[in-house]
Formats: C-alpha cells, structure tokens, sequence
C-alpha cells in the first residue's frame, strides 16, 4: 500500500524536477539530421539517437507544436543531457536555449558549412563527456509528489473497459491524493463519453475548455470524413478484439481516470502542467502519438492498457503495458509487464490491481526495464496539425 | 466458471470473457454493478471479448453497456446472439 511517505529512487535535475532514466539523447532538429545523430549514438555507447521525419518547412501553429515536441523531450528529466544536430544553426539553437534553461547540458550543431563528417566528430566529442559525466549521476529517494504519470490505452477490446482501463483508474484514484502529477487525453476516444469527462472538470473554466477541445476535433472529424470513421475508430483490432462502437470504446477508455479523481486543467499538445492532479491533454488517440505528447509535456512513467496486445514502447518514458484478456496474456506474454486478467473471474478485485500496478510502476520508476524498454520498442513520433508550407 | 461480464444491472449485453463460448452453451454472467449473477443461453458462438445479448432487442433500439447508450441495433437481436458490428452502428459521425 503507498502512502504520502512512499518514495521512488529517481534522478534530481537541475530543475528539480525527478527523473526514472538517466537518458544521453541526440536530438535531430530535422529529417535530414537523423543521419548524423545515428552516426553519434553508433560511435558513443550509452547515448540514444532519436530519429523522426519532420522539421522542414513547417509554419505556424504546427512549426510551434514541432518545437515544443522536441525541447519537451530534451527537458524531459529523463534525459540527463541532450546533443542536438540540426541541419542549420538558427532553429538548432532555438531547441538548444530553450533545453538550456532546465539547467540540463546541452550542446547544439548545425550541419551546413561543416557537412556530416565534421559535425558528427564535433558531437560525438560532447556526446562522450555527456555520458561519462552521466553514468556518474546517483538516483536519490524522491517524495511519490515527484512522480509525473500519464496513460493512454490502444487496441483497446472488451477486456479493457472491464479490466485494464478500470486498473490504471483504480491507481489514478490512488495517487492523486498524494500530489503525483498525471494526464489522459485521445480526444477523439471520449465520443459518448464526453459529458463524464465534463462533470468531472474542478471548475466551470476547465470544463468549457475541455468541451472546447472535444467540439474542435469533432469538427476536424466532421470536415475530413468520407463516410464515418467505421475503418478507424474503432480500429480493426478493436472490432476483432469485440468493440462495436465508438461511445462503447470511449466508455471503456475513460474508465482510466478512476471514479473520483477530479480534472484540474486542459493541456495543449506537449504543453507542461503547471500543478498535480489530473490533466486532460488534448492528442490523438493514435498510441505513439499520444505517449510522446505526454513524454514533451515531462512525464516520466506511462501506464499502457491493451487489450489485443499493442506493442509500443517510447525511447525517453517506460511504457508499462497491462492487460485483462487472458488470450493476450497467453499468446503475447513477452509484452505484458502486468497481467491484470484475474479481474474477469472475480478472483481479483480493483483495490488489489490497482495496488499491484502502482507496485509494478515503483519498480519501473527503481530501475527495473518494461517489457517495451527491453524489447527495443522506442516509437518517438510527432504529431503534425497540417501540411508544409 | 464466470461466461461473461456484465458492468451495469441496465445494460443489454455482456462480455465473453472465456474463449470458446459455442451456441447451446448455458451462460454464467456476472453483474459487476451489484455483484449479482445472470444466466443466458448462448444462441451463437460467441469470441472472447465479444458481447452477447442478455435480453431480446428491437431493430432501432438503443444499446446500453456501461449503463450508457453505445449506439443502436440495425436488426433484431435475439437474447443469446452475438451482438457486434454486423447489428449494432454508432449514432455519431
């Protein structure tokens, strides 16, 4: 049982913040960039490249999300120092000072009047005094207020409105009275769910953001549909899993955010929380997508529901997958960092899955790698709003 | 031995939560909400996961799991048949 003296062995940053990894990142600016990062995480072992498709041409309120993305995954206190590699100096620098005032180290490179060779030398020099400098870092005990969680559920069946989902709810309920800072979202995923959402909102003000936030994506829906989102939502593996609807597969979703705890605030994508409790983030409900949303805005932790066995896994936060359908249990065992299937028999009950779940997270948060960490699973994907310019 | 699971006393369909359930097979279900038990006779196989109709539905009738409305039946539904996408559509989008 945790209680308000529960700790995690975590890393203190500069900011005070806590981190669960003691990551070395080389952190592309752009597509063109990934090259040369790889090449530095393929010369200094321990640092991690994070490669990704996006950063050119981008304008506007998307070119802001693509930024906020990436310093969010620098400051992350996961990562304990970054190397950022752009193809020119002027947005690299703009990551750079932004990461910078975490109190982190970092160092930025621009590709052109260097060429790969160069800036690959140039960084892999910092990159090693980096993770030397890193590995000598201690994880000290940190107050569970520390902790930052998020969760987001994908192949989502049956099970995991009766399961899994209620499971993470269950932990949610108990942690948010001891300060932890957490968050959901997949907007889309609350359709004929919503006004549950809604009557849990703190204020008013929170609650007209949120049906803000929910009205917009309907609309963007509304805009873009052919006939109806029957092919995606829900999913194929939903249908196949048993979900026939998407109010059935939004019900079940929000059984993730428990039976009592309030919403205290609307996040934009990637954007920080300012207070504990629980968060609403605005995000696409697609897996990958919404756990690197939730690795920018600086948690550390993921809880992951599934029902027919999604696999992702993120390079800066430990997904912690769980799961109520005994066949995924069974036939996708190496995946599952928590079977929480006993629940469908009645030889469980939530209190004790919930419990079991936040101990499954302590020994994440201690060190102990999630099935997604030690399978190589590191899905960093941004979101985009809309074309380039 | 629970069949299948049932979240709500109103809802009108549970889940198979044992793979294998065929057509004949009596059902056990648990109501989650009350912790009461329920017995349906399977009239069609029915995959884990899936639901099955705990009481007869009307084309056009409204869903409830949850003790929500989940959509609406686009055929008659027998009480013991599978009830999925090739019976039950969304009322959004």
């Amino acid at each position: 049982m945790i209680n308000a003296n529960t700790t995690f062995r975590g890393y203190r940053r500069e900011n005070g913040r806590v981190g669960i990894r003691n990551h070395v990142i080389i952190l592309p600016v752009d597509d063109l960039s990934n090259a040369a990062c790889e090449a530095v995480a393929h010369n200094i072992k321990g640092v991690m490249a994070i490669p990704h498709p996006y950063g050119r041409l981008q304008f506007g309120a998307d070119l802001d999300l693509h930024f906020r993305t990436l310093i969010g995954a620098g400051s992350n206190p996961n990562v304990a120092a970054v190397v950022v590699i752009g193809i020119e100096e002027g947005w690299t620098k703009k990551i750079v000072d932004a990461i910078a005032t975490t109190g982190k180290p970092v160092t930025g490179f621009g590709i052109e009047m260097h060429g790969d060779h160069d800036t690959i030398m140039r960084a892999c020099k910092v990159a090693k005094e980096y993770v030397q400098w890193a590995s000598e870092l201690r994880q000290e005990d940190a107050p569970i207020s520390d902790l930052w969680v998020s969760t987001k559920c994908g192949e989502s069946d049956t099970t995991s409105g009766c399961g899994s989902n209620p499971t993470v709810g269950s932990a949610f309920d108990k942690l948010e009275p001891l300060g932890v800072t957490m968050c959901f979202g997949e907007t889309t995923e609350i359709t004929g769910g919503e006004n549950i959402v809604a009557d849990r909102c703190a204020t008013p003000e929170v609650r007209e953001q949120f049906m803000k936030m929910f009205n917009r994506y309907q609309e963007i829906i509304e805009r873009h549909k052919t006939s109806d989102l029957s092919d995606s939502q829900p999913t194929k593996g939903n249908i196949a899993g048993g979900l026939t609807t998407i109010e059935e597969k939004a019900l079940g979703n929000i059984q993730k955010i428990g039976k009592k705890c309030p919403v205290v605030g609307v996040l934009d994508k990637a954007e920080t929380p300012t207070r504990p409790g629980l968060w609403f983030m605005d995000s696409s409900s697609a897996a990958a997508e919404m756990v690197t949303l939730c690795a920018a805005s600086g948690y550390v932790v993921h809880f992951f529901p599934t029902g027919q066995g999604n696999v992702v896994g993120n390079p800066i936060v430990p997904v912690i997958k769980l799961c109520a359908n005994p066949r995924t249990v069974r036939t996708m065992s190496e995946h599952i960092d928590y079977d929480c299937s006993g629940l469908l028999q009645r030889q469980k009950n939530l209190e004790q899955t919930g419990d079991e779940l936040i101990e499954v997270m302590l020994r994440t948060c201690n060190g102990r790698l999630t099935a997604a960490e030690a399978l190589g699973h590191r899905q960093f994907v941004m979101t985009r709003l809309y074309e380039s310019a | 031995m629970i069949h299948i699971l049932v979240h709500d006393k109103k809802d009108t369909v549970g889940v198979a939560v044992i793979e294998g359930i065929k057509a004949g097979q009596d059902l056990t279900g648990w109501v989650m909400e009350d912790d009461s038990t329920i017995t349906v006779k399977a009239l069609t196989e029915v995959p884990i996961g899936h639901k099955v109709a705990t009481t007869a539905i009307k084309k056009g009738d409204t869903i409830i799991k949850y003790g929500f409305d989940i959509g609406k039946a686009v055929s008659d539904i027998k009480q013991g048949e599978h009830a999925h996408v090739h019976n039950i559509k969304t009322k959004r989008w």
